[in-house]
């Protein structure tokens, strides 16, 4: 009896092992396919609170909620998500280019708001496209991704117009995204202003945040599909 | 018992002495006098009326993120500095007007100097370096945002250049020292290049 009874146990146990090792069609889980990792930078934060916007909210605030809005909606399609901030603090420019690069990310977005202008303004660094070397200076290491980043600012583009928004796009000097070795852009959110210039939006309104997560949201999406694109880390 | 010539040669040196003090005291009063003259009569800029010229003007729009030239009449004064801030001044005083396509306060005050130096590291030796310094009340009153304040820093760079070619380089101060941006995005630790700055209906990738 006692025999038995262990004995039992042992097949009992053998057979639970067998059934790990063995992968059943149920729950075989899907081919893990190119890593794909998009980095969201809310801007400011902390001390620094960027623009005061005509609602009375920081930029800093405004920018870390459409950061959290867009986060859920690429976590949701499957992308790995990584945020520079997730709350009120500070994190200096080159932390967050750091962050950037140590995920060897696919596509970076920088995310900010202002009062003045109208619609979305997409920003690429002015930096003159040159040759990936293999030491890169950092102040501009984004030179080497400059061509992916303009590539990446017309997906964007193409997203944000068929979403019905006003876009403009634009080549100035940013600091923090010149350090970024990936495609990186800086997303700008204007006031909505109707045919007479009135303010029809706030940069912090959760309608219109909404509607630019989606559409960037979009944007990444047909990014990750696009067959020019080539390795985060290769430019 | 001291000898008779160690006692005239004593003399001879303590008259020498005396002289001197007398001499230093003297080339000392003329030097202080001559000193409180030259600032007495230090000529000082008489305000000039400079004759009006066109000036070409690169004027921000927020609305569709353009820099556009535009002409316009205004007393020029042909020192190169005084002229560089004269244009600057005009430029301001547009942004600081009602209707204006980019709003900013201050005006023409909001220019406090602008300096002409040799500019670094170009093959032209003729080529200039124009540093810019804007007062504090200015930066703090300026709207924050990326496309705002590269608009006002790119507009600056073209009205120099459009007005003054020999100026390929500027930089910017904030009274009188540097500061990291302009109000919270626009770098202001880089030296602009003015032929980045060109006039463009909207700045296209």
């Amino acid at each position: 009896m006692r025999w038995s009874s262990t004995s039992a146990l042992l097949v009992t146990l053998a057979l639970a092992a067998a059934a790990q090792q063995t992968p059943s069609p149920q729950s075989a889980a899907p081919a893990p396919g190119p890593r794909f990792v998009v980095i969201i930078d809310a801007a400011h934060g902390g001390e620094d609170t960027g623009a005061h916007l005509s609602s009375g909210q920081l930029e800093k605030a405004a920018n870390l909620a459409l950061s959290v809005r867009l986060r859920s909606l690429l976590t949701a399609r499957g992308f790995q998500v990584i945020t520079t901030r997730e709350n009120d603090s500070f994190v200096e420019l080159n932390r967050r280019a750091e962050l950037a690069n140590h995920a060897n990310a696919a596509a970076c977005i920088s995310l900010h708001a202002t009062e003045s202008g109208s619609g979305v303004h997409l920003f690429a660094s002015s930096l003159a496209p040159a040759n990936p070397t293999r030491f890169t200076p950092w102040k501009t290491a984004q030179a080497a991704w400059e061509t992916r980043s303009l590539a990446l600012a017309g997906a964007v583009n193409s997203a944000l117009t068929h979403a019905g928004l006003t876009v403009t796009l634009g080549r100035i000097p940013l600091p923090g995204i010149e350090s970024m070795t990936c495609p990186a852009l800086a997303v700008e959110l204007g006031p909505q202003r109707d045919a007479d210039k009135k303010v029809t939006a706030e940069p912090d309104s959760p309608d219109y945040q909404a509607q630019v997560a989606s559409a960037l949201a979009a944007a990444v999406l047909e990014w990750r599909s696009d067959p020019n694109r080539t390795g985060a880390r290769q430019p | 018992m001291i000898p008779r010539y160690q006692k005239v040669l004593f003399v001879i040196l303590l008259i020498a002495a005396l002289g001197m003090g007398f001499k230093l005291w003297q080339l000392r009063d003329r030097a202080h006098k001559r000193l409180l003259a030259g600032q007495t009569l230090a000529p000082t800029a008489a305000p000039v009326v400079a004759p009006a010229e066109q000036a070409t003007l690169v004027v921000a729009n927020d609305l569709d993120d353009s820099l556009a030239p535009q002409m316009h009449s205004l007393p020029l004064p042909a020192d190169p500095g005084a002229r560089a801030r004269a244009v600057l001044g005009k430029l301001l005083d547009l942004y600081a007007a009602p209707e204006s396509t980019h709003e900013i306060p201050g005006g023409a005050a909001s220019v406090d100097q602008v300096f002409l130096l040799r500019a670094q590291g170009t093959k032209n030796s003729g080529d200039q370096l124009a540093v810019v310094n804007l007062t504090g009340t200015f930066a703090a009153s300026h709207p924050a945002g990326l496309e705002t304040e590269s608009l006002t820093v790119l507009s600056i760079c073209a009205t120099l250049r459009a007005n003054l070619p020999a100026i390929t380089q500027v930089r910017f101060l904030v009274d009188g020292v540097e500061r990291p941006t302009l109000a919270g995005h626009a770098d202001l630790t880089r030296t602009y290049l003015t032929s980045e700055a060109t006039p463009v209906e909207g700045i296209k990738p």
